[in-house]
């Protein structure tokens, strides 16, 4: 890496190393990463892989906040490594342990097998009751921009895990399904589309499901994309009390859009290029 | 859970469901609710055991509350009625909150982004200063009025 004006300021790194091949248990290490305008935890892990040790480990990919892959505890909090700048966290010292509540497969690398075993167990995808349309659609199911924004804040989650590292309920219920998950199930029940309500129940109001909650926040705190899974639990308790109570019906799906007959071109659209191949 | 064998627990357990660490109010809040309703799941049981006394008649009641008569029985005293103000006043945000009373609506997420957390948090400083009220009315009658 090429130095610039800071490069004689250094930021010490402690970062849990574990080899199950060798290691009985994890230990820290420090490392020195020069200081430089811009970096961020993530820069400087590849710093040192690139510097000072080759088989320090750990999953990322998209380094800007997108896919998911890099969350880490970092200086007592669950974060993503790639959107984190240093100086923002502590330009003196910055510690990296494994997201918290996974098993560590080695070094900073969490086991998220079990987390994605819960995010399908409540059905996250549209779920209707006319199976024909779906396998031989005629058209667009409608929705409005204002039942989109019914949704899109919980559409947001990019299975990063720093949710559950925060829960506290997580910390000691193996079974407890989890903001991650919970927050899916009603981003779907939520989408004007879809008619799974009663299907994700099971899932959703078992013993291991929202009554588990207590509402400590520390999801919404962490999630790095405004998700807000508290938020999305206790919705998920007060839809079906009004359920119970009869003061809210299960939701039927919208219709398909009506094919539109005729259409004229608007001459003040440009035309697309002619493709290439 | 895992399917890898090697794999190494890191559960957090009992530390990751006392200690708020670097996280909001709220849940530091969820530990006290937890730690006070267990409080006073153990206080009915033995207060029941207690007042079961009377079954032996009037005498025995009499005997049996005189030995509750001490201090430490009255601080003991004071300390269930502390859990239970910030239990009883928790327990109505928790409630509300439930009800989606005082947490917004969903909404496009922008950054730096402000979720239901920050916004039902006046209602958590209400209920609080409610419970710090009671606690301090509490507190006079147990000690200045003296019964
Ligand atoms: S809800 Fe937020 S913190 Fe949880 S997995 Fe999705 S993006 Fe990550
Ligand atoms: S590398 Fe993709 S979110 Fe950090």
């Amino acid at each position: 890496m090429e130095s610039n004006e800071s490069a004689d300021k250094t930021v010490l790194f402690e970062v849990l190393r574990y080899n199950p091949d060798k290691d009985k248990s994890p230990v820290m290490q420090q490392y020195k990463v020069p200081l430089q305008k811009g970096i961020t935890v993530l820069d400087g892990l590849v710093w040192i892989k690139e510097n000072l040790d080759a088989s320090l480990s750990w999953r990322s990919s998209c380094r800007m906040g997108v896919c998911g892959s890099c969350g880490m505890f970092i200086n007592g909090l669950p974060r993503l490594a790639c959107n984190n700048q240093i100086v923002h966290i502590n330009p003196e010292k910055i510690t990296v342990k494994p997201l918290p509540n996974f098993d560590i497969i080695r070094d900073l690398v969490p086991d998220l097998e079990g987390f994605f075993q819960k995010h399908r167990s409540v059905k996250p995808y549209l779920i209707r009751k006319e199976i024909d349309e779906l396998d031989h659609p005629t058209g667009e199911f409608f929705q409005s921009p204002e039942e989109l924004v019914n949704y899109i804040q919980f559409a947001y989650c990019i299975k990063c895990g720093l949710c559950l590292s925060a829960c506290p309920t997580v910390a000691t219920d193996e079974r407890y399904t989890g903001p991650q998950a919970l927050a899916q199930a009603l981003r779907y029940n939520s989408d004007s589309r879809d008619e799974g309500a009663k299907e994700r129940e099971a899932a959703v109001y078992s013993g291991s499901g929202v009554w588990r909650c207590h509402f400590a926040g520390a999801c919404s705190q962490v999630c790095p994309k405004g998700v807000d899974p508290a938020m999305a639990i206790q919705l998920l308790k007060k839809d079906i009390v009004l359920k119970k109570l009869r003061l809210r019906k299960y939701q039927h799906g919208t219709g398909v859009l009506p094919k539109t007959e005729e259409w004229k071109e608007n001459p003040k659209i440009p035309k697309a290029p002619a493709p290439t191949v | 859970m895992s399917k890898n064998s090697k794999a190494r627990r890191n559960k957090l357990g009992l530390i990751g469901w006392l200690g708020g660490g670097r996280y909001g109010f709220e849940r530091y809040a969820y530990t006290l609710h937890r730690i006070t309703g267990l409080a006073l799941l153990v206080y009915f049981v033995m207060h029941i055991f207690v007042t079961g006394a009377r079954i032996g008649g009037s005498e025995a009641w009499q005997t049996t509350m005189e030995r509750y008569e001490t201090p430490f029985f009255k601080l003991g005293e004071f300390l269930v009625f502390l859990a239970f103000a910030f239990h009883a006043l928790n327990g109505v945000r928790l409630g509300l909150a439930e009800l989606g009373v005082a947490l917004g609506k969903p909404q496009r997420p922008v950054y730096p982004y402000r979720v239901s957390i920050h916004r039902q948090r006046p209602l958590f400083i209400a209920v609080m200063i409610v419970a710090a009220l009671i606690m301090i009315l509490g507190g006079a009658d147990f000690y200045l009025l003296g019964h």
